[in-house]
């Protein structure tokens, strides 16, 4: 089974995102992500070419996916490592398990990855008696904290220093009661001292991918605390975990969707750490893990290949759609339900859990279409998440009351003289209920509006009435 | 006070024959903004005509009903069929005629190509004005400072930005000013605004709070649906700024009540 998705309950989560106050004065923090996108890209005049770039590479790896995975497959193996296919969560676990027994293994220390939340490992390493150890420090807090993460690049972007100081507290208790935990340098220099002995420690260490290379069988992350170098250099076995479509074909493909990468994301010109990694220690190698494996996950992404959602496999997890959308920057990402929050988990997450469970994600939206502007790769977004409405709408899953209003509504808009009678008339009869005050402070039906907003009253007789009336007399 | 627009673009032999698609908003709500459209447009030349219209169909499109959205589609399509150009007060709609109303028939020829052409002589009413008219200054007066907002629609599928704060520029009496955060939704969305109104209201909250600390009297948008959304909220908080379609502005037609202001005549 996948992470519980409470996708379906979005209003509710919502509700309580906004009404957390707490929650509120953290979120601040993810709208600087906008200003610093933007002064990275103001940086470089060939962005939006680069843009292009990153998107065709990714069009055409999809089109060849079957062609490049194994080509990987094949390089990975060359360079002494193993492949291993997941269909879905479950067998991933099981693999990564398995593994972990194979070799002894006792405890793990994990680089960030998004896969590893899809597919629920943590608890699945836990309950087969593994120790697993977040080591970014933002999945490293939302771990003591019984937590998933809220944004794909961000996991921790909803708590504030104050929450990780009272977290570390709980969690440290051989460390001296009366520590300063004041400034942020303590809390990471606690952290790093407290993750030193698990990463010597650990006998496997799991990372995720953001690129896997085709030509060469290398996998590449980046992150900016060097964690993840640890997590997959120190233990005798590094497990890499990581869905189909992370792969392109060569090196240089990479180093353009890297381009795009960093500075969609955090605003950065590049990540601190770009980490490369081909197979296991070689002889000559001075260090290095003995076993290299990687398991690749479909989860269902091979059957969006070839259909309308399609273009989200594209995505390259930069977290821009969610630093500018309204939506999350209102709610956060839990509110989401499920592994992917934003506009790329609005589209992702039917795909990946079907449109019954995760609906109300896309249908919550404005259509802002901001998403799509800031999207390294041009992923059609607000038309994904419209496609996701129709898909719904054709299968009844639709809310009645909307389905029927708008029934009601079309009868009267596909005849025209109808309509302007029935405008004409409610106009002139909403002015009247208006009583020249001009707007109204609450209205039947339309409580999801009148209970924040006082909604404007018609003039009075529409524009078209108006109109003929004048083109009659004058005209 | 008279507004004339004074068009230095290219002359034209004929009158180009411009069919208003006045959008359900406007045409139920705020009529004014119609006549204001309709007295720039002849300022700038063009015949005004008003074809028997109903709804551009967005809200069946935006839920998920293509069904429905191809058969007002199609309506629209027939009944501007005889104009030169079909000119909407709202990026809104005018992107729903210019963007979507080819993807909605994409995959059925006939109609596809329909759709195309009606798509290229559909335009969103100021860009119309100054991109395709050539429009440079519009012969108005407003005193008040302004604040503009993109909305969404208009700015990014029809690049409305430039065009509206050069018109306003020239407008005697107007001072502009911007939001700190012009381009970001102000989370009507449509019927989203009444499917998800508290998150809707979480987020026309902070666009209330933007344009209050923009020091505006006026916040102008080219969308009634916006407009109707802001002022919304900022009348509920009980704040003074008032708002209108740019439309008034520009057409010197600012005189009667605010949007949500009292009809009985002007406040003050």
């Amino acid at each position: 089974m996948n992470e519980v998705a409470t996708s379906a309950h979005f209003k509710e989560n919502a509700h309580e995102a906004l009404t957390d106050a707490r929650l509120q004065g953290a979120l601040g923090f993810s709208r600087n992500f906008v200003g610093r996108r933007a002064a990275a890209v103001a940086r470089l005049p060939e962005f939006d070419a680069l843009r292009d770039s990153a998107r065709a590479i990714k069009d055409h790896t999809l089109a060849h996916l079957d062609l490049y995975l194994e080509a990987y497959e094949r390089k990975v193996r060359e360079s002494g490592g193993e492949v291993h296919y997941a269909q879905d969560a479950e067998e991933a676990r099981q693999i990564v398990i398995d593994l972990c027994r194979s070799m002894g293994a006792m405890s793990v220390t994990k680089g960030k990855s998004m896969i590893s939340e899809e597919i629920g490992l943590n608890h699945a390493l836990e309950a087969a008696g593994i120790e697993a150890v977040e080591t970014d420090l933002g999945e490293y807090i939302i771990q003591l904290r019984g937590e998933t993460p809220s944004h794909i690049i961000a996991p921790a972007i909803h708590l504030t220093a104050k929450d990780v100081e009272q977290e570390f507290r709980k969690a440290h208790r051989d460390l001296p009661p009366d520590r300063s935990l004041a400034e942020p340098e303590q809390l990471l220099s606690e952290a790093r001292q407290v993750l030193r002995a698990k990463f010597l420690a650990a006998d496997v260490g799991i990372t995720g991918a953001n690129f896997l290379i085709a030509e060469t069988g290398t996998s590449i992350i980046v992150t900016n605390e060097g964690n993840g170098d640890l997590t997959q250099i120190l233990p005798q076995a590094h497990i890499v975990i990581a869905s189909i479509e992370k792969v392109v074909p060569t090196l240089e493909d990479a180093a353009q969707l890297l381009r795009v990468l960093a500075r969609s994301a955090t605003g950065q010109d590049a990540s601190v750490y770009t980490t490369l990694s081909t197979g296991p220690r070689r002889p000559h190698d001075p260090d290095g893990p003995r076993a290299y494996h990687v398991v690749l996950l479909d989860n269902g992404r091979s059957a969006m290949l070839g259909g309308e959602f399609e273009d989200m496999l594209r995505c390259i997890r930069c977290g821009a759609c969610m630093n500018h959308c309204p939506v999350y920057q209102a709610v956060g990402g839990h509110a989401y339900g499920w592994v992917y929050p934003g506009p790329m988990g609005a589209v992702l997450t039917p795909s990946l859990i079907g449109v019954a469970e995760g609906g109300q994600l896309p249908n919550a939206s404005t259509f802002c279409g901001r998403c799509e502007e800031v999207c390294p790769v041009r992923i059609p977004l607000p038309n994904m998440m419209r496609h996701w409405r129709e898909r719904e709408f054709e299968r009844r899953l639709s809310p009645a009351p909307l389905r029927y209003g708008l029934g009601f509504w079309a009868f009267f808009a596909s005849r025209p003289a109808l309509y302007r009678l029935g405008a004409d008339l409610a106009a002139r009869a909403m002015r009247l209920a208006g009583r020249g005050k001009g707007r109204f402070s609450w209205l039947p039906f339309a409580g999801g509006w009148t209970r924040y907003r006082d909604l404007a009253a018609p003039e009075g007789a529409t524009f078209q009435s108006q109109w003929r009336a004048r083109s009659g007399a004058v005209r | 006070m008279n507004a004339t627009a004074a068009s230095e673009g290219p002359t034209r032999t004929s009158q180009p024959r411009v069919g208003l698609f006045v959008t359900c908003l406007v045409d139920i709500i705020r009529p004014s903004v119609g006549f204001a459209a309709v007295k720039l447009l002849e300022d700038a030349g063009c015949k005004v005509i008003v074809p028997s219209q109903t709804c551009c169909g967005q809200p069946a499109y935006n839920s998920g009903d293509r069904a429905t959205a191809k058969t007002l589609a199609l309506q629209a399509i027939e009944a501007f069929e005889d104009c030169d150009y079909v000119v909407a007060p709202s990026g809104s709609c005018g992107g729903m005629l210019v963007k979507h109303y080819p993807d909605l028939f994409a995959g059925e020829p006939d109609l596809a190509e329909r759709a195309e052409r009606f798509a290229e002589k559909s335009h969103e009413l100021v860009s119309f004005l100054v991109d395709v008219l050539g429009v440079q200054k519009v012969a108005a007066r407003y005193d008040g400072t302004v604040a503009y907002h993109d909305s969404c629609a208009g700015l990014r599928e029809l690049g409305v930005k430039t065009q509206p704060r050069r018109l306003l520029a020239g407008v005697e009496g107007l001072t502009l000013v911007e939001l700190d955060q012009a381009e970001t939704c102000c989370g009507f969305g449509g019927l989203f605004a009444a499917k998800y109104g508290e998150l809707s209201n979480a987020i026309v909250a902070r666009k209330a709070d933007d344009i209050r600390g923009a020091k505006a009297d006026t916040v102008l948008a080219g969308d009634l649906g916006c407009l109707l959304n802001m002022v919304g909220k900022l009348q509920r908080e009980g704040s003074a700024v008032k708002a209108r379609h740019v439309a008034e502005i520009l057409a010197g037609m600012a005189d009667g009540p605010a949007i949500g202001e009292s009809q009985k005549g002007p406040r003050q």
